[in-house]
């Protein structure tokens, strides 16, 4: 059976609290707290990009795999900030990990969905035998316009899983895909920040198709909400990811381990993705674990996962994904948020 | 940055890919073809590792313009466990904390960029541990 042989995450070290960013527009920073459990977000240093990012996740993986990079068929990065418009970012991540050159390499797009996209057809690829292990990744940079409601979230980081059918940290019970045309959330070509069809991007975007890939996989593998562990939910702000789970008949405790969005913010293809890996570092052999991410445009991939007894040889082998959003913080103000970012213009 | 220089230094720019004499053990980073101690040509490719200290450094405070963004900022030159000193940027830092000899790790990140257009350029640097 085809599992997670090994796993990996990356948050950049800088922060900006909430406050801020609503300092700068004049916005009210205590009701966007209350209103989206937002409290502050990660921010990419100037040399980080969803590349860097997924090197340093991949590698922590491989830590945890602990398999010849060489043996890996496939790599496979979603994102929706690749920082090429044409030029794949795999290839610099095969090239850097040692993969080449015997690899398929591709990247996903698809908003915040990418990462478990790469992780579905990883899936597919390695239960098929095509491929021995396969390495998924979901990472992103994303941005949000300045003064725009996104800016308040969109936030940076990568998580990296290497799936193959032996020595397994968790496995593949279940996958299942929820899929319509949606255009809650776009970007058109040479536009620099997307745009987003407001509150149309909660109940006929995220929620349904959330909603829609939780019971779909549920129904397939006959099981309930209090049949596992934990949950993680995509994560476009601290607020969907509990609603979603309360709506669904999930618990509190069942979400938090992987509930990262309150002083992480959404990182796109990594969120749901990142959230898996902080519910690994704390999760026991046996736990039974659902997750479904939401990509804008619109749809949701669910996967239904066993965690077995190699969790405990390999947990401590790379750094866990809550120690890096604790830790090693440095808060920045809105105007280095804003050079960092490029929100300001050179004229070179 | 030519796309063929880049390319050309990809195995000791992403992996740290050095190598070592057989005959006399030098180490060389980046890898040469003759060993300059012994002359002999016949090398082993070696793996540096990805955590050192912090032998010196120094504050670039009016950089090149395609580094402007990250100023002010360090240089230093870092000795990898294994002895071989390479000389790189110290990323992520609180500049008044840096103290030779303190423990660094290597980190992927973006070196530069060719302008607007051109190609990016990925590489390690060093950031405390
Ligand atoms: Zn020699």
């Amino acid at each position: 059976m085809t599992g997670i042989v090994g796993y990996g995450a990356y948050i950049p070290r800088n922060r900006i609290k909430l406050e801020e960013i609503a300092k700068v527009w004049g916005a009210d920073a205590p009701s966007y707290k209350r209103g989206l459990l937002l409290y502050e977000k990660s921010v990419p240093s100037p040399d980080q990009d969803t590349i860097t990012m997924s090197v340093e996740a991949t590698k922590s993986a491989l830590k945890r795999a602990n398999i010849p990079p060489e043996e890996i068929g496939a790599v496979y990065v979603g994102s929706e900030s690749h920082p090429y418009a044409v030029k794949p970012s795999g290839t610099v991540l095969a090239e850097a990990i040692g993969a080449t050159p015997e690899v398929h390499c591709a990247d996903y797009e698809f908003a915040c969905k990418a990462g478990s996209e790469a992780m579905f057809v990883c899936i597919g690829l390695v239960e098929s035998g095509s491929v021995k292990y396969g390495l998924a990744v979901g990472a992103d940079t994303s941005q949000g316009a300045p003064g725009d409601a996104l800016e308040y979230s969109a936030a940076a980081g990568a998580a990296a899983f290497i799936f193959g059918k032996d020595n397994a940290i968790a496995k593949v019970h279940h996958t299942y895909s929820y899929m319509t045309d949606t255009p809650d959330f776009w970007r058109r070509e040479y536009q620099f920040y997307p745009r987003h069809a407001s509150r149309f991007t909660g109940e006929p975007a995220y929620f349904k198709h959330i909603i829609g890939a939780a019971k779909g996989i549920m129904d397939k593998a006959r099981m309930k909400p209090e049949d596992f562990n934990y949950v993680i939910f995509h994560q476009p702000n601290g607020k969907f990811p509990q609603r979603v789970g309360k709506m669904l008949g999930f618990k509190k405790e069942q979400i938090e381990p992987g509930w990262l969005s309150p002083t992480l913010g959404n990182t796109y293809s990594g969120s749901s993705p990142m959230g898996l890996t902080s519910t690994f570092d704390i999760s026991k052999p046996g736990d039974k674990i659902l997750m479904v991410s939401y990509g804008s445009g619109a749809g949701s991939d669910a996967f239904i996962l066993e965690v077995t007894e190699r969790i405990d040889e390999i947990r401590d082998k790379a750094p866990k994904t809550r120690w890096m959003l604790d830790n090693n913080k440095t808060y920045i103000e809105y105007g280095t948020y804003a050079k960092y970012r490029e929100k300001i213009r050179m004229g070179t | 940055m030519f796309p063929a220089r880049y390319w050309r230094e990809i195995p000791q720019r992403y992996r740290l890919e050095a190598n070592k004499c057989k005959k006399c053990g030098r180490t060389y980073f980046p890898p040469r073809l003759v060993c300059a101690d012994c002359k002999s040509r016949d090398f082993e490719p070696l793996k540096l590792k990805d955590e050192g200290k912090l032998l010196t450094y120094t504050v670039i405070r009016v950089p090149p313009s395609q580094f402007i963004e990250q100023s002010p900022y360090a240089i230093g030159i870092v000795e990898l466990d294994g002895g071989t000193r390479i000389l790189t940027q110290i990323a992520d830092c609180n500049l008044d904390k840096l103290q030779i000899g303190m423990r660094l790790k290597i980190e992927f990140r973006k070196i530069q960029q060719d302008g607007e257009a051109g190609i990016l350029c990925y590489g390690y640097k060093c950031v405390p541990v």
